[in-house]
């Protein structure tokens, strides 16, 4: 989840009327988690279908509505300027066919205020932007640019100085060499011709999604911002437009309209939706019994704007809240408006009967009866390692089954055989006094169709005098008292126990699984395990379970 | 009654009584006993805090290679000396006489003036008797003696610098002594009494895993609050895990550094027509793109155990249920002791009468009480498939903190209404191990999966 750090004395200044004190407690009940606190700075994780709250701006609102020093919508006040346009060329329709963009003039951007702006526009491109492949900001220097501006496409010798370089590069430079063209560059495919976005005298703005020019850097004394976003739909690319907006139009700037045209683009509209929310559903939902009025008033904390018409409640969302799908979304706002702290936990009696399931009974039972065995019950992870499950004890990888990019090499492949990770336990522990005795139930997998999942039992033994008639011994003892199941032990062979004190478990005359000595290589020179070490392990699926 | 000793103990308190001071040699020489007998009694003792052990080292001397030679056949001086006794030899005949020794033996019988060398003939002057230095080689022999018993100190030094003569060993020793006298009771009328107050071997107790019985619990209390287990698969196609759950296919989490995509396993047979083409719909719809049936089929290891039951849902629709499904869930993390890459959740749902936000958040402060845990509050939260959305925070004493535990909420319309579930469903869910780390107070979540034999032996059955 991202991260946005707040300074308090900022952004207490910028909720007003309110202290510290109250500030901190209210942070959770926006969703906010506390992931660290210092003396003057917090660090919140905020959900991802909340990039409002990616800078201290967007979550200094959400604590006016919820602390009551200002409540309702935030409206967003755009001026109609003609003078700013940027034309589309169709040619982006096949590489990022949407740009859109705004205006933000007369505010001042100190070093914090960069900085807030910096980590949003990092966040809505790693969050709702996905990578920037769905919808990338670019956020210039308006006084440095000459419109209309026209979004194009270029080939990848096109040339230009880029934001934090200091010469001429092509397209296929800054994506050989530059970090962000190695990160994002995939984003535009092998097409010969990528998005560009020109101003009238010809000079490059911006090469979305990778990077802007240099000419239109932002420094702490620009004045007046020109926001573009482009992406690959028109609604995604003006919901992050409406999000850096908001956020703008809060940190002090005046918006100022861009007109778009041309190859299905238009100018954004920002239009506010309004969402009818039945009395009864918020408080059948919550389990409240709260009125209209009420209602309304828990949504203006909200920030939305909302009018009661009998049991209806008329809700107002702006457009940065695209979060909000229906209705059931709106009964959240109620809630939080209300407090989850004043919601009292309700504990009615149940109407059903509750019911454990057999099978994990059944394995409950086997527990309990390897247990009065003297077995100690062991539990690992069913994604193991090629080395533990295949090459330590020596068998045939040739059907293993493999997790795609595990970030831990110790957890690649699904288990096919629990023994393994027994053997391996054993080889943790061969400072622990002996006898070492210990079993595990679980799940093991096999391709088919698509996964074979089976529930198996293992169990080893290893202590000096450790040998095939102890368990042989153990296992018929827990078929029979755990089952009622008789079994016999044919003579057989297998890669990790002993040749000529192996065999397999036959039940019915059919083979459910293996036992025997472990063999003196892999024990001693794979696991490093000195003293003899018995074990089997056998199939339950089929033969207890169905 | 007093105290009841074993055989063997008997005999060594009966040697101690009268000679305090003993090394174990001594006690087992006088006793009988074996050194593994005596080893055992002593320690006896010493736990009864009945004897005393003095550790101290001692210095050992033998005789080395050319020592042992000389024992046998004489120091090489007096070797030398021996061969002059009749009359006088010449250089070369002594040399291949003594060979080796003929250097060392010439050198001393010269300084000592035992010999006389005229040009190439060498003849005795005198001889001594026994030196000091054969006294000592004698001492020695073939022993080992501790280096107290030989006086001349000098000597001894002298000696030592000839090689391989003379050589020592230190031993560390211990020698015993009862802290004050013991009687023994010789009550024959008590024939088979034993030493109750010896100390015995430990006997380590089988048990089910800490996990194991953690699990037990919080499935035992879900079942007394109304609720039925099911089970489902560890392998899912993406389907149930994401699609059903309105997640998009394009949502970071479904990416695979989050998510086990197995590798080149596809499922062919993932729902019903209707069900996919509802899901499907919603999608398009909610999230604006174009849902991808091939993205579905990809089989994970599931990410949670809902996708247990939304499909129990989507397969029975029931008007009322309480149900829950407990088991191993898989995300592609670096393990550290907070993070495994495979833990245990469970999640349960609740669909018909008193289905509200409240009743939910009733069900987990039942389910925190029962599990000992009494201090609960909840915060709002965000999950793509709940609205709304808590999570529950549980104080903890000893970590002087508030633990995230469960989630929880009410399942969007967007994930229950394409499945043709009209009523809503509220649902909750959260990983066992973070409970289980509370009720054991580790640290280290790995410790669960390490299979420690002297954690498992040591933890307490009956807490």
């Amino acid at each position: 989840m991202p991260v946005v750090e707040l300074e308090l004395p900022r952004l207490q200044k910028l909720v007003g009327k309110t202290n510290r004190k109250k500030i901190m407690e209210t942070l959770p009940f926006l969703g906010l988690d506390i992931e660290s606190e210092g003396n003057d700075i917090v660090r919140v994780e905020y959900s991802p279908n909340r990039p409002d709250y990616s800078t201290d701006f967007g979550i200094a609102l959400g604590l006016q509505g919820l602390l009551g020093t200002k409540k309702g919508i935030q409206k967003l006040k755009i001026k109609k300027a003609g003078s700013f346009q940027i034309k589309v060329d169709s040619s982006v329709s096949k590489v990022r066919p949407f740009v859109t963009g705004i205006v933000a003039r007369n505010g001042k951007i100190d070093d914090k205020v960069l900085r807030q702006i910096i980590v949003m526009q990092e966040d809505l491109h790693f969050g709702i932007g996905r990578h920037r492949k769905k919808s990338s900001i670019g956020i210039h220097d308006l006084d440095t640019i000459s419109f209309p501006l026209s979004y194009t496409t270029t080939t990848r010798n096109h040339k230009f100085i880029t934001l934090n370089s200091t010469k001429e590069n092509s397209i296929s430079e800054i994506l050989k060499n530059s970090q962000v063209g190695q990160d994002y560059g995939h984003i535009l495919g092998n097409s010969p011709k990528v998005p560009i976005i020109l101003d009238s005298t010809g000079n490059t703005v911006s090469f979305p999604p990778i990077i802007n020019s240099l000419m239109t850097t932002v420094t702490t004394k620009t004045k007046n911002l020109f926001v573009e976003v482009t992406g690959t739909d028109k609604i995604d690319v003006e919901d992050m437009l409406s999000v850096v907006a908001m956020i703008l139009q809060s940190a002090g700037f005046e918006l100022c309209t861009v007109n778009i045209s041309g190859a299905k683009n238009s100018t954004p509209q920002f239009k506010d939706r309004k969402i009818i929310l039945n009395e009864n559903l918020a408080n059948s939902m919550l389990g409240l019994n709260l009125s209209p009025a009420k209602i309304v008033s828990t949504l203006k904390k909200c920030r939305l704007e909302a009018t009661a018409k009998n049991k209806n409640i008329v809700c107002t969302v702006p457009r940065y809240r695209f979060d909000i799908f229906g209705t059931m979304d709106l009964v959240e706002e109620v809630a939080l408006g209300y407090g989850i702290e004043n919601l009292t936990p309700n504990l009615s009696p149940p109407q059903t009967l509750g019911q454990k399931n057999h099978e994990f009974e059944t394995l409950n039972s086997l527990s309990h009866t390897m247990v009065g065995l003297g077995y100690m019950e062991a539990l690992n992870s069913s994604l193991t390692s090629k080395r533990i499950l295949y090459d330590l004890t020596n068998r045939d990888s040739s059907n293993m089954m493999s997790v795609m990019d595990s970030k831990s090499q110790e957890h690649t492949i699904l288990r096919d055989f629990i023994l393994a990770g027994l053997i391996n336990n054993l080889s943790s522990n061969i400072h622990e006094p002996y006898p070492q005795k210990m079993f595990e139930t679980g799940t093991v997998f096999s391709k088919g169709n698509p996964v074979n999942e089976e529930i198996h039992l293992a169990c080893v033994n290893a202590h000096n005098d450790a040998n095939f008639s102890e368990i042989k011994s153990i296992m018929q003892s827990t078929l029979k008292t755990g089952f009622n199941i008789e079994c016999n032990t044919k003579t057989s062979s297998h890669p990790t126990f002993a040749e000529g004190s192996t065999a397999e478990i036959i039940v019915n005359e059919k083979p459910y699984g293996i036992i025997g000595e472990i063999d003196s290589k892999v024990k001693e020179e794979n696991f490093k395990i000195r003293v003899p070490v018995v074990g089997f392990e056998i199939k339950l699926s089929g033969l207890i379970f169905d | 009654m007093s105290q009841v000793f074993h055989e063997i103990e008997k005999k060594i308190i009966r040697l101690l009584n009268d000679n305090p001071k003993l090394t174990p040699e001594k006690i087992g020489a006088t006793t009988g006993l074996t050194p593994d007998q005596v080893r055992r009694g002593i320690e006896w003792l010493k736990l009864k805090n009945l004897a005393n052990i003095e550790e101290s080292k001692q210095v050992y001397l033998r005789l080395g290679e050319n020592g042992l030679e000389a024992n046998a056949k004489g120091l090489p001086e007096r070797q030398l000396l021996n061969l002059l006794k009749e009359e006088p030899k010449k250089l070369n005949e002594l040399k291949k006489e003594l060979q080796s020794i003929f250097d060392p033996a010439i050198g001393i019988a010269r300084k000592n003036n035992w010999v006389e060398t005229d040009g190439e003939n060498v003849s005795l002057k005198s001889a001594p008797s026994e030196t000091s230095e054969e006294k000592i080689i004698k001492k020695i022999g073939t022993n080992k003696i501790l280096i107290d018993e030989i006086e001349d100190k000098n000597t001894l030094e002298s000696l030592k610098k000839r090689p391989n003569f003379i050589i020592e060993e230190i031993e560390k020793s211990q020698k015993i002594s009862l802290i004050e006298k013991i009687e023994i009771s010789e009550d024959v009328s008590i024939k088979k009494a034993i030493d109750v107050e010896a100390a015995v071997p430990q006997v380590f107790v089988a048990k089910t895993h800490p996990l194991k019985d953690t699990i037990n619990e919080i499935r035992e209390i879900f079942v007394t609050l109304g609720f039925s287990e099911i089970l489902g698969t560890l392998t899912q196609p993406s389907f149930w895990n994401f699609d059903a759950l309105f997640t998009p296919q394009d949502h970071p989490a479904r990416e695979m550094q989050d998510t086990f995509y197995l590798d080149g396993i596809i499922s062919k047979k993932i729902a019903t027509p209707k069900q996919i083409q509802q899901v499907s719909k919603t999608h398009k719809n909610g999230w604006r793109y174009l849902w991808s049936i091939d993205e579905a089929r990809k089989m994970v290891l599931r990410t949670h155990t809902t996708c247990v039951t939304i499909k129990y849902l989507a397969d029975h629709k029931p008007d009322e249920a309480r149900v829950f499904s407990l088991g191993r869930v898989f995300r592609n993390e670096k393990v550290s002791y907070k993070h495994l890459v495979e833990f245990n959740q469970i999640e349960g749902i609740v669909i018909g009468k008193n289905t509200t936000l409240r009743d939910l958040m009733g069900i987990q402060r039942e389910f925190y009480k029962r599990m000992g845990l009494t201090k609960v509050k909840f915060w709002p939260t965000f999950f793509p498939y709940t609205e709304p959305s808590l999570q529950s925070m549980v104080y903890n004493e000893r970590l002087d903190k508030w633990v995230e535990l469960f989630g929880m909420g009410i399942f969007r319309p967007e994930v229950t209404k394409p499945l043709g579930i009209t009523k809503p469903v509220l649902a909750w869910g959260g990983g066992i191990e973070r409970i289980a780390m509370l009720k054991y107070g580790l640290d280290d979540v790995r410790e669960f999966y390490n299979n420690n034999l002297k954690w498992l032996r040591s933890i307490s059955k009956c807490q």
